[in-house]
């Protein structure tokens, strides 16, 4: 029994039961419900609405070539290597999102309530045990795929090169600068590094202050600065430029100007600026030191010297074991 | 005999049990208490990882004696037992039985919280302080806040009294009193705990 | 520090502070004299300061929760104004430092929390055949305390100053030697204040389920919100103790100097982190799955179907609050725990997507072989499909350690979470607000505003956050207040910003159309104005006070479809002598008042007036020792008063 103008079509096939009354009670019963209204309308632009997001970001996608995308232009092993992880499970993640977003759409137009649909109506289908083991069986083998060289490469980037002897560079990060120190030359810059390309660069992090993270986007990902600890990272470039790093963790109000830049330059051209600083620039006094323990912005800086103690040493570090990081107990 | 409240009354069910809110009231406590033992555990893992962090200050050998730690187990271990001895008044349907128990309890546990008291003084008047280093502030912290505890229980242990007092045994408050119970027996349990993981374990290594 | 300089810092001066405190009072004010001029303080006292009543509790926290998604609205359309010009002036570091805090604060905890609360509160009781939850003064007070705890937040950028340390709060820019002035301590009291109340709400809905349910109605066969609720409510009982402790920790070292995260005395920093993301990861899953059970009663009720392969949604549910405790590592891979443990955690995070990915295939099973209804709660939950969809993936590709290596804190995770949270929480308790709307207050939410509302806000959400997936791969840093033109980011911020514009101008629609159905809608005189399949619906709308005249007896999962297909009309009707007096709790002033006590505890304790703090504590105590001496807490309704109740609803039988 159908009443008040709802459509009233039986299931072609499925258990063969009307679709139930709706109760009336409504002031205009001829009007049916306000859902009736809307699915009787069938509301053509919503497809086309829907695209428009989808447009938005393929428009988006294809300026993806675009020098900005420094996550997408690495210039060393570390950031290459962490982009192709990406690259490799972003495959089946779009192949996933396609799927459903496909089936999703199908059940949408197909199983409208329109009148006349003819699509078959089965009020009462439980579930399939069959397909859930399915879809249950392929996103755990989706996920072996990317879980496996994830894995893989998290073990492989805590390994340096072997039989290549890194560059160490100390870096600490104050209120709102960039500290770095050469504990080979004996040499510190302040907001800026120069490194030889083509040499792993064996990062040992730490902050005198909040934390904050070291980041050269173009070389690889980031590590945390944390006071009392030492982080190791390592990096390298392949390329010679320009590179710009900051701080990717927010540290008060000088937090947006904590930037830095490095200079990949040859190996003959580092050593021939490490010769250069030594003997032109002046040596960082405990009292510069103290200097750039206060709380602001300073620009670039260039010393021949640093007092003894101004990096910690590692207690509750990390040590080097056949290239390896490794993390003491006590840590 | 269908329902619980007259089962309750004929003394085939607890009587906290015997009403349907009251079980509830139960369960809800159970849920609570779960919420607590996580944060007891967030605080052990505070202490765990801060124990050796004592910044060239005092160190739990320093400060640790068997004697106090021994003497306030006992004294809480015992007012656990005069719990147990309380709820055994209230399945005999005994107020006054009941009310002494909870009265010895008390007592106990008033010892208990003054012994620590003078424990945490002491330790203050030897300059161990929480501002000295990680370990004694995890210290305090997690000592202090079973202590808190115990004190918040002292104080609801002394307003159940006042209520068998007043108003008897009857379901309601035979739930009170079951409830203070599993608070108490809690407490004694985080304890032992303590006991083992700051007083044992600061004395032998 | 003399007092005025401590409750008005430079902070609490600026022009745009001092305008919002303007506007705030005559808001306040309009308040206070539409109150006396039309006599309503003993109503507001009687109906809702003093209520019990879960029905009402709801509401008030949908007020709550609407009022603070207004204000984190406003912050975000300030920080997007700010970031869509390089080098703007519009906010100064300090200022936009405050904002992006207090956005995220009130997001999490004063919306998203309160708007969770206020649909189980409306709804979970009648979809189980309950009269109330098992501690409905429990349930005032849980309100109450988070009111308060709302009020002392807000009141922040008015006196003393904004807490700005980032919603995650992190040590040590959260300790004093970094952080001076009253800020920080606003954002701890307030959350552990709250978190009193949430932890109480949470026992409270997990004792109502468990022990509270209709006879006959077996744990697999209650709807599924129900179920969300219930491993939502145990995710609550677990977690929110680590966050009391994390913040209380933080609280003793600002407060009374102890040295949990300091930089000297063997503070760790680190400790901080973890126990914060022991108690975040849990809290987005508890946010989430209340979500998911929304979704499956709409999908089912504007499908007219059965919910596909409800065991196996029960069982992702189950999986999801587990593995939820089993990830908190992977919101700080870089920070130095070394390969094993990132990989451990990196994989435990794919892991999550796989219950996941079960419920969104039985969604759209569920719709398959059935007959959609496009109503406005369902067009939110044609919405969250494929933003969820995007949103996990960018969230597997976050859980690829050497990814997040790169993508941390950049605006690719940024994007993610509100991906997560817009596209996933908001979504649903969007539709499940358009869903039960008729049932909390007795009229329809216009749908063709609704629409508008609808449009506005999805399209608002893609163009927001879209680009800022790709401006992480830019190198784009979160939390930063301004950047310079050399970098490329100009244009997708620009874009980003429209979007948020057009958000709010859904906003704005969905206020238009609360205001405007609330005087003209159309009443719902049925109960019943969707076909529903729960028992919620088989109760005029609004519900009376006692919920159900006589509790009913169910046998089998959505008891009120079937009850309609095998008695019809008559399912809904009862005969007069099934009817019986029932016991209600009875309006108390102590929640109230308990609230209050903790406002002033909390806000002693913010400005260090220890006096003030104290007689909020021992206030908070004496109401508790009252109350435990308050055996009157139930009042008899008369046969007769529910007769007539039940005769006027049209619900007896001649």
């Amino acid at each position: 029994m159908c009443r008040g103008g709802a459509h009233c079509e039986k299931p072609l096939r499925g258990r063969g039961e009307p679709v139930a009354d709706r109760p009336s009670g409504r002031r205009r019963p001829s009007a049916g419900t306000a859902a009736d209204r809307n699915s009787r309308t069938g509301r053509p632009g919503r497809s086309f609405a829907r695209l428009l997001p989808a447009v938005a970001t393929a428009a988006a996608l294809l300026t993806g070539c675009g020098p900005h995308y420094v996550v997408l232009h690495p210039v060393g092993p570390v950031a290459k290597s962490e982009l192709h992880a990406v690259e490799m499970a972003s495959i089946p993640m779009a192949a996933v999102f396609l799927f459903v977003v496909t089936l999703f759409v199908i059940a949408v137009l197909r199983f409208r309530d329109r009148p006349g649909n003819t699509a078959p109506y089965l009020p009462d289908w439980e579930g399939s045990r069959r397909l859930e083991i399915v879809w249950f069986a392929i996103p755990i083998l989706i996920i072996a795929f990317i879980a496996i060289p994830t894995v893989r490469t998290t073990f492989a980037l805590d390994r340096l090169p072997p039989a290549q002897d890194p560059l160490v560079v100390d870096v600490t990060s104050l209120d709102w600068k960039w500290l770095f120190q050469y504990p080979s030359a004996q040499i510190a810059t302040v907001d800026y590094l120069k490194v030889p390309t083509g040499r792993p660069i064996l990062f040992e992090l730490t902050a005198n202050g909040p934390m904050n993270t070291f980041w050269l986007p173009q070389l690889g990902g980031m590590e945390y600065t944390m006071p009392g600890r030492l982080l190791p990272l390592w990096l390298q470039v392949d390329k010679p430029g320009q590179y710009w790093g900051r701080s990717g963790n927010f540290s008060g109000v000088g937090f947006a100007h904590m930037q830095f830049h490095l200079d990949a330059v040859s190996p003959a051209a580092f050593t021939a600026w490490v010769a250069g600083v030594r003997q032109g620039d002046p040596p960082m006094t405990a009292a510069d030191y103290q200097g750039l323990l206060k709380p602001a912005v300073v620009g670039v800086e260039t010393y021949s010297g640093y007092p003894a103690g101004s990096f910690p040493t590692a207690t509750h570090g990390f040590t080097l074991a056949g290239g390896m990081y490794t993390y003491p107990p006590s840590s | 005999m269908n329902t619980p409240l007259e089962a309750g009354r004929a003394g085939r069910v607890p009587l906290e049990f015997s009403d349907h809110h009251g079980a509830l009231g139960i369960l809800g406590f159970w849920l609570f208490l779960a919420s607590d033992v996580v944060l007891f555990s967030c605080l052990f893992a505070v202490y765990a990882s801060y124990g050796m962090r004592t910044a060239g200050g005092p160190t739990p050998m320093d400060l640790f004696h068997y004697g106090p730690a021994f003497a306030e187990t006992l004294l809480l271990l015992t007012s656990s037992f005069a719990c147990g001895l309380c709820v055994y008044q209230l399945r005999r349907r005994s107020r006054n039985g009941a009310a002494a128990w909870l009265a010895v309890t008390m007592l106990l546990g008033l010892g208990f919280v003054g012994m620590e008291v003078h424990e945490f003084a002491s330790y203050v008047a030897l300059g161990a302080t929480w501002h000295k280093s990680a370990f004694l502030s995890a210290f305090f912290t997690l000592v202090g806040t079973h202590g808190l505890h115990v004190s918040f229980g002292l104080l609801w242990a002394g307003s159940l009294l006042v209520q068998l007092w007043r108003r008897g045994l009857n379901a309601v408050s035979a739930r009170r009193l079951y409830v203070f119970s599993l608070y108490w027996h809690f407490l004694d349990i985080i304890w032992v705990f303590i006991f083992s993981a700051v007083y044992l374990a600061g004395r032998i290594g | 520090m003399s007092l005025l300089a401590q409750l008005f810092p430079p902070g609490v001066l600026r022009p745009m502070e001092l305008g919002s405190d303007g506007l705030i009072l005559l808001t306040v004010a309009g308040l206070l004299f539409v109150l006396t001029r039309y006599r309503k303080w003993g109503w507001l006292w009687r109906e809702w300061v003093t209520t019990v009543d879960h029905k009402k509790i709801g509401v008030m926290y949908l007020v709550a929760s609407l009022v603070m998604l207004f204000r984190g609205g406003v912050d975000a359309l300030l920080l997007r104004t700010q970031l869509a010009a390089p080098g703007s002036t519009f906010l100064g570091p300090e200022h936009y430092d405050e904002i992006f805090t207090t956005h995220g604060t009130i997001m999490v905890f004063f919306m998203a929390m309160p708007l969770m609360f206020a649909l189980y509160n409306a709804v979970i009781p009648l979809m189980i055949g309950a009269r109330d939850v098992a501690f409905p003064r429990l349930n005032a007070i849980s309100f109450w305390v988070f009111a308060f705890a709302g009020i002392l937040f807000n009141i922040s950028f008015v006196v003393g100053g904004s807490p700005n340390a980032g919603w995650t709060a992190y040590a040590p820019l959260t300790e004093r030697a970094f952080n001076p002035g009253v800020g920080e301590n606003y954002y701890l009291l307030a959350l552990l204040i709250s978190g009193i109340g949430t932890l109480a709400s949470g026992i409270n809905f997990l004792a109502t389920i468990l022990g509270m349910r209709a006879r006959g109605m077996t744990l697999m066969k209650m709807p599924l919100f129900v179920w969300s609720a219930l491993v939502s409510s145990a995710l609550i009982l677990f977690a929110f103790p680590a966050l009391t402790v994390a913040l209380g920790l933080t609280m003793l070292d600002r407060l009374f100097g102890s040295s949990f995260f300091t930089l000297t005395a063997g503070g760790m920093p680190m400790m901080y982190v973890n126990l914060f993301w022991i108690w975040g990861h849990p809290e987005v899953y508890l946010l989430v799955l209340p979500a998911f059970g929304i979704f499956s009663e709409v999908v089912s009720t504007f499908s007219r179907k059965t919910l596909f392969g409800y065991p196996s949604m029960v069982g992702s549910l189950l999986a999801i609050t587990l593995l939820s405790f089993g990830v908190w590592v992977h919101h700080f891979f870089t920070m130095g725990a070394g390969a094993a443990v990132n990989a451990f955690f990196g994989v435990s995070t794919m892991l999550i997507a796989i219950p996941t990915g079960v419920k969104i295939f039985n969604w759209i099973l569920t719709m398959w072989g059935g007959r959609v209804r496009m109503t406005v709660a369902m067009l939110w939950q044609m919405a969250f499909i494929p933003t969820f969809v995007v949103g996990g993936a960018t969230g597997v590709l976050l859980a690829v350690v050497p990814g997040d290596y790169q993508f941390h804190n950049s605006y690719f995770m940024v994007a993610h979470f509100h991906n997560m949270l817009i596209g996933g929480v908001v979504f649903g308790f969007l539709s499940g607000l358009y869903y039960w709307w008729p049932k909390m207050f007795g009229y329809m939410l216009d749908e063709r505003q609704g629409r508008w509302a609808f449009w506005l806000f999805f399209i608002g959400f893609w163009v927001t956050f879209m680009p800022q997936y790709f401006l992480g791969l830019e190198g784009m840093t979160r939390r930063m207040y301004t950047y310079s033109a050399g970098f490329g980011w100009t244009t997708l911020n620009q874009i980003s910003t429209l979007g948020a514009y057009v958000m709010g101008a859904g906003f704005l629609v969905l206020v238009y159309n609360i205001v405007w159905s609330m005087l003209r809608g159309e009443r719902d005189v049925t109960g019943d104005p969707w076909d529903g399949r729960t028992l919620e619906w088989s109760l005029p709308s609004p519900a009376p006070e006692y919920n159900f005249a006589r509790l009913p007896t169910v046998t089998e999962r959505d008891a009120w479809w079937h009850a309609k297909r095998e008695g019809g009309a008559v399912a809904a009707q009862w005969r007069a002598r099934e009817i019986e007096p029932i016991a209600m709790p009875r309006p108390t002033a102590v929640p109230f008042f308990i609230g209050l006590a903790f406002f002033l505890a909390g806000a002693g304790m913010v400005f260090s007036w220890w006096v003030v703090a104290a007689v909020g504590f021992a206030g908070v105590v004496a109401l508790l020792v009252r109350g435990w001496f308050d055996d009157q807490d139930h009042e008899e309704l008369s046969r007769d008063a529910v007769l007539r109740v039940e005769a006027a609803a049209g619900r007896l039988q001649a």
